[in-house]
């Protein structure tokens, strides 16, 4: 579903990811963990294009991003094609970045209609049920400004799935929260795997990792230093820089 | 007290004057040319505002370009450029036909005006965090879907005051067209009180009816300003609050 090939990426002088290799299987959850400045949230950033990578391939479904393939020589993708991959992308922020002018419902129907041209009818429909399905049914005229910190992830998770990603990425979707919002918007996720979607979860929240993900991923300094499966990870990390991380946060 | 000097100063002919027919056209001139400038403007701001924060290097040189040359002169010897200069220098009969005083007039003021919204809508643009343009990117939205949808809306909200500033100096700054001999309000005075001598007494019905029209604009500005805040709270404007009071039945927007 996903592949990350050899990624580099440098801001400036900063080598931001130093040969990242990365294989998420259809279905699969990764959660992603690690100190800040590791890359983390490059990564994610490059999975979807908002950031291009320097060096290496990234393979979403089997199909090269951000480049053309032609002749054995690589062709920057044009807007069009690389907004269209995105599309297919779900991504949800830290800090939420629901549009504020755009009631709940607002926010959900835009990209459908814009970008896919769904009729609104339909869309409105659509998302009416994401809404119910986040626990929002009620919500639906409600501004962002109106509405809780875990109203606003749990909304800003129903947008992204109103475009129907084949993956979805989330870059500490529950760090901006009071602790007790926490819990439901982990809930929507839990759901969400255990429906089957492909995730990619940077958090800190290990007692999700543990629960859900079928691989936990280890990130310091722009590389990977371990991943292994959530009982694997957490009773017996083999690396060192691992375990100093992991008696830091548990 | 009586001043040692004899006071000059006719009120009554203020009042003459105040709804002549001469200073009624100066005065509707200049509402119009106003609004068609500031219109043109705004238009131009925003296509050269996205120029001047877009990737490509042709389009930001272009938009800074103009910005500089336009912020960079007088609108007054702009406007001599546009009407004496061109004549001079483009020597057909049919432009000059064409390019009549008014038409210059309003051509100069709409192109200054569009440098200054340029970089009022560029602040705007630059005020809106990145994560909106990342969530729009995110959902497939270009950039150009991107801007029109999430961005600019938005960014109005930090555009309209600005530029509610902009259309008041622009309503004064019309009488700048007097200089190539446009009827508009000030003018109008002056062909008034050329004729009757009655200087004072013209340029007090002129500055009312300046006062006038800012004053106006000014209410209409708050009100821009209550509906592009919309998702927050609508603050109490003088305009809403007119309206419920004179309007059976009528409620806040």
């Amino acid at each position: 579903m996903l592949r990350c090939e050899q990624v580099w990426k440098r801001f400036g002088k900063l080598e931001v990811l130093q040969g990242i290799d990365l294989e998420v299987s259809r279905g699969e959850v990764f959660v992603i963990v690690g100190p800040s400045g590791s890359g983390k949230s490059t990564l994610l950033r490059c999975i979807n294009h908002l950031e291009v990578i320097d060096k290496g391939r990234i393979y979403i479904d089997g199909e090269l991003l951000g480049y053309r393939e032609a002749d054995g020589v690589l062709k920057e993708q044009d807007e069009r094609s690389v907004a269209r991959t995105r599309a297919s992308i779900g991504i949800v922020f830290q800090q939420f970045n629901l549009f504020p002018h755009l009631s709940a419902l607002g926010n959900i129907i835009e990209a459908p209609v814009q970008v896919k041209k769904v009729p609104k009818a339909e869309a409105v429909k659509t998302g009416k049920e994401l809404l119910r399905k986040v626990g929002l049914g009620d919500k639906l005229d409600a501004y962002p400004s109106q509405l809780s910190g875990g109203q606003q992830q749990r909304v800003a998770i129903a947008r992204a799935l109103a475009m129907q990603p084949k993956l979805m990425l989330f870059d500490e979707p529950t760090s901006a929260l009071d602790p007790e919002l926490v819990g439901e918007v982990l809930d929507v996720m839990k759901n969400l795997a255990a429906e089957g979607m492909t995730m990619v979860v940077i958090t800190h929240e290990m007692g999700f990792a543990r629960e859900v993900a079928d691989r936990v991923v280890f990130m310091d300094e722009g590389r990977i230093v371990e991943s292994a499966p959530p009982e694997e990870f957490f009773q017996s990390p083999r690396e060192q820089r691992t375990r100093v991380f992991l008696s830091k946060i548990l | 007290m009586v001043l040692a000097i004899g006071i000059r100063f006719d009120p009554s002919v203020v009042w003459e004057f105040l709804f002549n027919g001469v200073i009624l056209r100066g005065a509707r001139e200049t509402i119009w040319i106003a609004l068609i400038a500031q219109t043109v403007g705004i238009l131009l701001g925003m296509v050269f505002a996205v120029m001047r924060v877009s990737r490509n290097p042709a389009a930001r040189g272009a938009s800074g370009f103009y910005v500089w040359f336009v912020r960079g002169t007088p609108v007054l010897l702009q406007l001599l450029l546009v009407s004496f200069g061109l004549r001079q220098m483009i020597d057909n009969e049919m432009f000059r036909e064409v390019l009549t005083r008014w038409r210059a007039a309003v051509i100069t003021f709409s192109v200054n005006e569009g440098a200054y919204m340029t970089e009022i809508v560029r602040a705007g643009i630059q005020s809106i965090p990145s994560g909106q343009m990342d969530a729009a990117r995110s959902l497939g939205m270009t950039n150009l879907q991107a801007m029109r949808r999430v961005i600019l809306p938005q960014a109005l909200r930090v555009i309209i005051p600005p530029t509610g500033n902009e259309f008041i100096a622009m309503l004064k700054n019309t009488s700048i067209a007097f200089a190539i001999g446009v009827l508009e309000l000030s003018s109008a005075a002056r062909r008034i009180y050329a004729d009757n001598f009655k200087v004072m007494e013209l340029l007090v019905v002129a500055a009312i009816w300046y006062l006038a029209m800012t004053t106006v604009f000014s209410l209409l500005q708050a009100e821009a300003e209550a509906w592009a805040s919309a998702g927050r709270e609508r603050p109490k404007t003088l305009g809403s609050l007119l309206v419920r009071a004179l309007v059976p039945g009528g409620r806040e927007r």
